[in-house]
């Protein structure tokens, strides 16, 4: 009973790292149609936010949960103002344009901060114990974050007047202007808030995984698998994705070792487009958010 | 051939032969340090190649060419460790590559993923490929008799003569066959793109629905310009290589496969020589930043890309192309408006 527990806890740990790491690059690309090559460089910024806001002797949860999303939401906002808006409607171009943004991070980051790791941040919480076993309290509460972001991304796109003028503006671009409203500002304030929930995203995971000018590489090819695969339905989407590949993932990795969790979660992608090339939420829940 | 072919071809014999030229020049008034660099700036413009034929002619907007050169270079190395000679090795590394490319394509395109989609898959590939081979690093991991190193790579066994597996070639040789086989490549490259089957991958990257409604597979014709692609591909990465000496995952990395792109931006979609000059440039230019440190490496190219997508679209060799073109055609109508001017000024 301990181990089935043990294991459910990594498996929804797996999940939600998958989500968390999708859902600003979901934000961005469901409302704007705009893939952003740039999205591994938001989490690593969000890292730095935090692991330079800490060493200024902010406290770690203010650093994490408010500083890192505000100042990477911020660069995001001035991102869309100087480079993205000029190229809507040209996927191609945003696509290429955005990769050369994300070369320029990297290399702006390991100019100032140098190509190794900065000083790390430890994780907050210590280890809980279920049963026999002990995992990590920091990953229980990333699975609760994820929840709660998950949550509240839903309730503002449900609920407020933001939500309803940019699902207005997803839906039909040039019918919401008509109507009045200002689809240039609605796509800033999508593109800033994608860029926070990123840099939130990476500032959560800066105590696992420590900072690294590079680190964004690694989380951008998972981001996209789960995000294509999931569709465009922003949260329909990411949670179907990171469910279906995160538990992939997670049973092949405790099979057969990471390696083979890795093969599992690609293979299951590429198949997955073959029979539905428009994601899962092209195909199955259609109406979603 | 006919005689229209060999017309069209004419600029590409012309590229062809001033590249034969500098294969039997430079290494006469070069070094053997610049010789063994350009050896490697060989093949990664072999890899250029392979990038502008199929996004530059076939429309496919291929982010992880860069997976197939790495590939080719790998199949290779394992290959001649395990068969002790790099004759097959290099047939290995092409077939195995273009293998790939076509289960790979055969999913991606017939399962109608639009442009986009394909860039982010064909990078993702490169990206699992890299992560994946960084692991490889205990003695277990191994094919054959090559173990794959992990982080460290393998190193690769040198080209021996076909007929002689002991005879080894010293780095200036390599330079022959590299040069050798970029000037093969671009020549073959040059004539695919005006036989019949080019034609129409250049008319499916127009307008795919038209080309269909014509009676073309575009399905088809996309997977064999990319396959064909990729084996192109896998002979950089076995040039590659050989003229590092050994072949690590960080050919795989995201920096990597941002280079492959911009060579082929900054050089000109829709053309073969314009990617093939901008590596070469570009690897100077990146050798020269190595040497200081006020500019990072990703952030001057980072810069090139944002300004090459927002101001110069076309790439270099198309604009000048059209610069020159546009001189040739105002220039007559220019005289002849200035007589018309002096007739008007006499009645």
């Amino acid at each position: 009973m301990d181990l089935v527990a043990a294991i459910g806890l990594q498996l929804a740990y797996v999940i939600a790292n998958l989500a968390l790491i999708s859902l600003g690059l979901a934000i961005i690309f469901g409302m704007m149609r705009v893939i952003n090559l740039a999205h591994g460089e938001f989490l690593m910024l969000g890292g730095y936010t935090v692991v330079v806001a800490t060493n200024a002797g902010v406290n770690i949860w203010v650093a994490m949960l408010i500083v890192a999303p505000l100042v990477v939401g911020i660069i995001g906002v001035i991102v869309e103002r100087l480079l993205i808006r000029w190229l809507y409607g040209r996927m191609v171009d945003t696509l290429l344009a955005t990769w050369g943004l994300s070369l320029l991070l990297v290399g702006l980051v390991t100019s100032i901060f140098g190509a190794s790791t900065a000083t790390t941040v430890a994780p907050p919480l210590g280890a809980i114990r279920i049963g026999s076993y002990s995992a990590s309290g920091y990953e229980l509460f990333l699975i609760l974050i994820t929840l709660v972001l998950l949550v509240l991304v839903w309730l503002t796109l449900r609920f407020t007047k933001l939500g309803l003028l940019a699902r207005g503006t997803m839906q039909n671009a040039q019918m919401a202007s008509s109507l009045g409203v200002s689809t240039s500002r609605i796509y800033m304030i999508t593109f800033g808030l994608g860029a926070a929930v990123s840099g939130l995203a990476g500032a959560l995971l800066a105590p696992m995984t420590g900072v690294l000018p590079t680190i964004g590489a690694t989380y951008i090819a998972k981001a996209f698998i789960t995000v294509i695969s999931g569709g465009s339905a922003i949260l329909a989407g990411t949670a179907t994705g990171s469910v279906l590949l995160g538990g992939l993932n997670g049973i092949f990795t405790f099979i057969a070792g990471s390696t083979f969790g890795e093969i599992a979660l690609l293979l299951a992608a590429i198949l997955l487009l073959r029979l539905m090339p428009r994601g899962i939420t092209g195909r199955f829940f259609r109406k979603s958010l | 051939m006919n005689s229209g072919m060999l017309r069209q071809m004419r600029p590409t014999f012309f590229y062809a032969l001033l590249g034969l030229v500098f294969m039997f020049v430079a290494p006469q008034v070069l070094q053997l340090f610049t010789i063994i660099n350009l050896t490697t700036a060989i093949a990664l413009a072999v890899l250029a190649l392979s990038l502008a034929l199929i996004w530059g002619y076939g429309g496919i907007l291929c982010f992880g060419q860069v997976a197939f050169f790495g590939l080719g270079a790998y199949v290779y190395t394992i290959s001649a460790i395990n068969f002790g000679g790099s004759t097959w090795a290099i047939v290995m590394a092409v077939l195995v590559t273009s293998a790939f490319a076509a289960a790979l394509g055969y999913f991606i395109f017939f399962g109608r993923v639009s442009d986009v989609y394909l860039g982010v898959i064909t990078l993702t590939v490169t990206l699992i490929f890299f992560s994946l081979i960084r692991r490889t690093s205990g003695p277990e991991y191994k094919i054959g008799n090559a173990l794959l190193g992990g982080f460290n790579g393998v190193s690769s066994p040198p080209i021996n003569l076909p007929w002689n597996t002991s005879q080894f070639l010293f780095p200036e040789h390599v330079f022959y066959v590299a040069m050798a086989a970029l000037i093969i490549c671009y020549v073959f490259a040059g004539w695919l793109v005006n036989t019949k089957f080019g034609r129409v991958c250049v008319a499916i990257r127009e307008n795919e629905l038209r080309a269909e409604l014509l009676g073309y597979d575009s399905r088809l014709y996309k997977l064999g310009i990319f396959t064909i692609g990729a084996g192109i591909a896998a002979i950089g990465g076995v040039l590659f290589c050989n003229g590092v000496g050994r072949i690590t995952p960080d050919v795989f990395n995201l920096y990597n496969a941002a280079l492959t792109i911009i060579w082929v931006i900054v050089g000109g979609r829709g053309t073969l020589i314009g990617p093939i000059g901008a590596t070469f440039a570009l690897f100077y230019l990146t050798s020269a930043l190595g040497g200081q440190s006020v500019l990072n490496n990703n952030l001057v190219l980072g810069a090139i890309l944002i300004v090459f997508v927002l101001l110069v679209p076309k790439g270099v060799a198309p604009t000048v192309i059209d610069w020159v073109n546009a001189r040739r055609k105002t220039a007559p109508v220019r005289v002849r408006r200035r007589r018309g001017a002096r007739a008007e000024g006499t009645e």
